[in-house]
């Protein structure tokens, strides 16, 4: 069981790059504009930041120790109290988040970052299945999605129409974010018009390939008041992990995210908006229906990473959007929902609120 | 709420050896249910796990957290992986311990790994560019610059050779076991990158650790022996810059500060009872004496050569036999924290420093610009 946290931290800063199809330039680079936009916007030195938690992928970059690279977008000299995870950072950001809850140091950075560009996925990423009876079938994220998504429609719970709606819903909305890669009034009909994929998905169903980094700026409550005018509280971070072997898990379900809010002790239909990791559009019908989020409930504003999945950064995004959302008065409570692993394997939860 | 006392209540090691014919997942279990059976616990006990390891490129698996969330009985729960190159076992350790002393979590799993025998580290070390030099390549001109500024008898590398592998005739679980060491096998060894021979180079092995960590309330409730981690720190910079002294790492040093800082500790060579300590390459036990401020700039070399970090010494330096013994990479920075909790749990064996009562972990990697440091207690809040 997870116990309630003691210290109240919250959301000072956030900063995404665009959702870049290729950018061109080294993965430090990105991060660097990331952080000096953050410190830029809250007026404080480099050095005055306790600690610094990064998130990036050594298989993106196609070099072992790729993330030790990193350190010079974030800056470490002097040393830098540090640490990195091989996830997504939405899981830098849990890791920041506990440590501050020790009371003893008051700021910590979390950037997450990654390049998709440079590499294959469809060939990189089945190695995050079993490696021995897994890996060499080449099953990989977008054939388990097309699998989940066979299965909701097998089951009753979504149609394919269902899925374009999401498609062509998010696409409308990135119309509106500057950061969105693909964005598009389409309609639901001329989607479905498109060929399969991997059926009963289509292109259109599947994230754009990208390259981008988010950052966020967290701190304990009096140095959170101190640095900036409206806080995002942190309410709970909550993450679950599910069975990698696809043929044990329900596919139309996601358990893992509803034990994470169950941990948390949330009511779905609390929150005014969600960013959810919505990697492929089936997911959103497992997530909105695991996670009970009620029909006014505003989800994926954004356009959300079906308009652009910066690997490594798409969860932390997440965050920093719900945070961007509800101080631009969009809302007051708001779910982050980041996702690791095929078919939504593993889940993580953040609630954020508005609020002096 | 402040912070929460957490402690190592179960240790687990799989022997390490060049190539271990077991899979990932039964390699991490192996671990995982020894440490568990230490602490008398079962795997519902387990509220969160932190995995570690060393570049996923080695064994050509991408973040093995995924498929190795099964054979760790993660389902339904969190997992955490860590990543810091070298350091990460250390680090990996001290993440675990984060989620109990910030109250999050009252019982951590943490498990690291490595299985050498699947790929080519030397290859990978090289960032998986062709001509790679390793890691022994990296350091080898640092050392050299620590030889010439400290004016260091070219024997000393040798003795911590031998030293630690004669350490390691007392760890059963330790890869090598060279009942014939000696300074002329050492000193006759093939030139690998100069200064450093063969025999004070570390091996390449398959292996993994794990820890248990609890708060006070999970060591009362256990019964078991309890090393209580007293203090931690993690620093970093950058890799090379003009100027950057690769012998007195700023980050090595400034990391070492903080922990002793944060322990109540003035005087670490007489307040700490014994180290394990990253050694990869005979020469870093005097550069990190040194370099961890458990002595004065050049004097690490005098420490090694007059015995002090002889098991009988009086700053017994790597027990176990060290990562010169045994290298699973990932698994490595671990160990050193383990065996650190092994020592003031009195559970270390046949290498137990008699009466050791407060002992550190420490590793550090990349281009010796990762630290990660613990240091574990046979009492909860010892005073200095």
């Amino acid at each position: 069981m997870a116990n309630a946290p003691s210290e109240e931290v919250a959301i000072v800063a956030y900063a995404q790059t665009p959702c870049y199809r290729a950018y061109p330039e080294a993965e430090p680079k990105m991060i660097m504009s990331l952080v000096n936009q953050i410190l830029d916007e809250v007026k404080i030195d480099r050095h005055s930041i306790d600690f610094t938690m990064a998130a990036s992928c050594d298989y993106l970059s196609g070099l072992p120790f790729a993330f030790v690279q990193n350190v010079d977008g974030y800056g470490a000299w002097p040393p830098v109290y540090e640490s990195h995870v091989e996830m997504d950072g939405a899981w830098a950001l849990f890791e920041g988040w506990v440590r501050l809850q020790m009371g003893d140091i008051d700021t910590c950075l979390v950037v997450g970052s990654g390049k998709s560009s440079p590499g294959t996925p469809r060939e990189i990423f089945p190695l995050q299945m079993n490696p021995y009876y897994g890996a060499p079938l080449g099953i990989d994220p977008v054939s388990l999605a097309g699998l989940q998504a066979a299965a909701l429609v097998d089951a009753g719970k979504a149609t394919e129409e269902d899925f374009a709606q999401v498609v062509s819903r998010s696409r409308r909305d990135a119309l509106d974010n500057p950061f969105a890669q693909v964005k598009k009034d389409v309609s639901v009909e001329d989607l479905l018009k498109e060929p399969y994929f991997a059926q009963p998905l289509r292109e259109h169903d599947l994230p754009p390939i990208t390259d981008g980094a988010s950052a966020v700026l967290i701190a304990r409550a009096d140095k959170a008041r101190e640095l900036c005018d409206k806080p995002i509280w942190i309410k709970g971070i909550d993450h679950r992990m599910e069975s990698n072997n696809p043929a044990l898990r329900d596919l139309t379900d996601s358990v893992s995210s509803r034990i994470a809010a169950e941990s948390l002790g949330i009511d779905g239909a609390s929150f005014d908006l969600a960013e959810l990791c919505v990697r492929y559009s089936p997911e959103e019908v497992v997530l909105r229906q695991s996670l009970g989020l009620s029909d006014d409930c505003t989800i994926n504003k954004s356009g959300g990473p079906l308009c652009g999945h910066p690997v490594m950064a798409t969860g932390l995004a997440r965050v920093a959007e719900v945070a961007r959302q509800i101080r631009e008065g969009q809302g007051q409570r708001g779910l982050a929902h980041a996702a690791s692993g095929a078919a939504l394997q593993q889940n993580l939860l953040c609630v954020l609120e508005g609020g002096a | 709420m402040a912070r929460q006392q957490c402690a190592v209540i179960g240790i687990g090691q799989t022997k390490y050896y060049k190539k271990l014919d077991v899979s990932l997942d039964g390699l991490v279990r192996w671990a995982a249910q020894n440490a568990l059976d230490d602490a008398g616990l079962e795997w519902d006990d387990v509220d969160a796990i932190v995995l570690g390891k060393a570049p996923d490129a080695l064994e050509g698996v991408m973040m093995p957290e995924l498929s190795l969330a099964d054979g760790l009985g993660a389902i339904g729960k969190p997992i955490h992986r860590v990543h810091t190159a070298g350091s990460v076992g250390a680090s990996t350790a001290i993440s675990a311990a984060l989620l109990v002393e910030s109250g999050i979590y009252d019982t951590v799993l943490t498990v690291t790994y490595e299985k050498q025998s699947e790929g080519n580290a030397t290859w990978a070390l090289g960032g998986g560019r062709s001509g790679s030099q390793g890691a022994g390549g990296s350091f080898a001109p640092w050392i050299r610059n620590y030889i010439t500024k400290t004016d260091a008898p070219e024997h000393i590398g040798w003795k911590v050779a031998v030293k630690d592998r004669l350490n390691a005739l007392r760890n059963p679980n330790a890869h090598l076991q060279l009942h014939d060491i000696s300074i002329e096998k050492v000193k006759e060894s093939p030139m690998l990158w100069d200064p450093l021979r063969f025999l004070e180079s570390c091996p390449s092995s398959d292996g993994a650790a794990a820890l248990v960590l609890t708060n006070k309330a999970g060591v009362e409730r256990s019964g078991r022996p309890a090393a209580w981690v007293i203090a931690h720190q993690k620093r970093t910079e950058f890799t090379m810059f003009p100027g950057r002294d690769t012998v007195m790492v700023k980050a090595g040093v400034d990391c070492a500060a903080a922990l002793y800082k944060e322990a109540g500790i003035t005087n670490p060579r007489k307040q700490i009872d014994c180290a394990e300590i990253y050694v990869p390459f005979s020469w870093y036990e005097p550069m990190w004496l040194e370099g961890h401020l458990i002595t004065e700039e050049g004097d690490g070399w005098k420490m090694t050569d007059e015995g002090a970090t002889e098991i009988n010494g009086d700053f017994p330096v790597n027990m176990s036999g060290g990562v010169l013994s045994s290298n699973p990479i990932g698994a490595s920075g671990m160990i050193r924290c383990l065996e650190a909790a092994n020592q003031v749990r009195g559970t270390a064996g046949e290498y137990q420093v008699d009466g050791a009562k407060v002992a550190m972990g420490h590793a550090y990697g990349g281009a010796a610009n990762y630290f990660a440091m613990w240091l574990v207690a046979s009492e909860p809040s010892p005073s200095f």
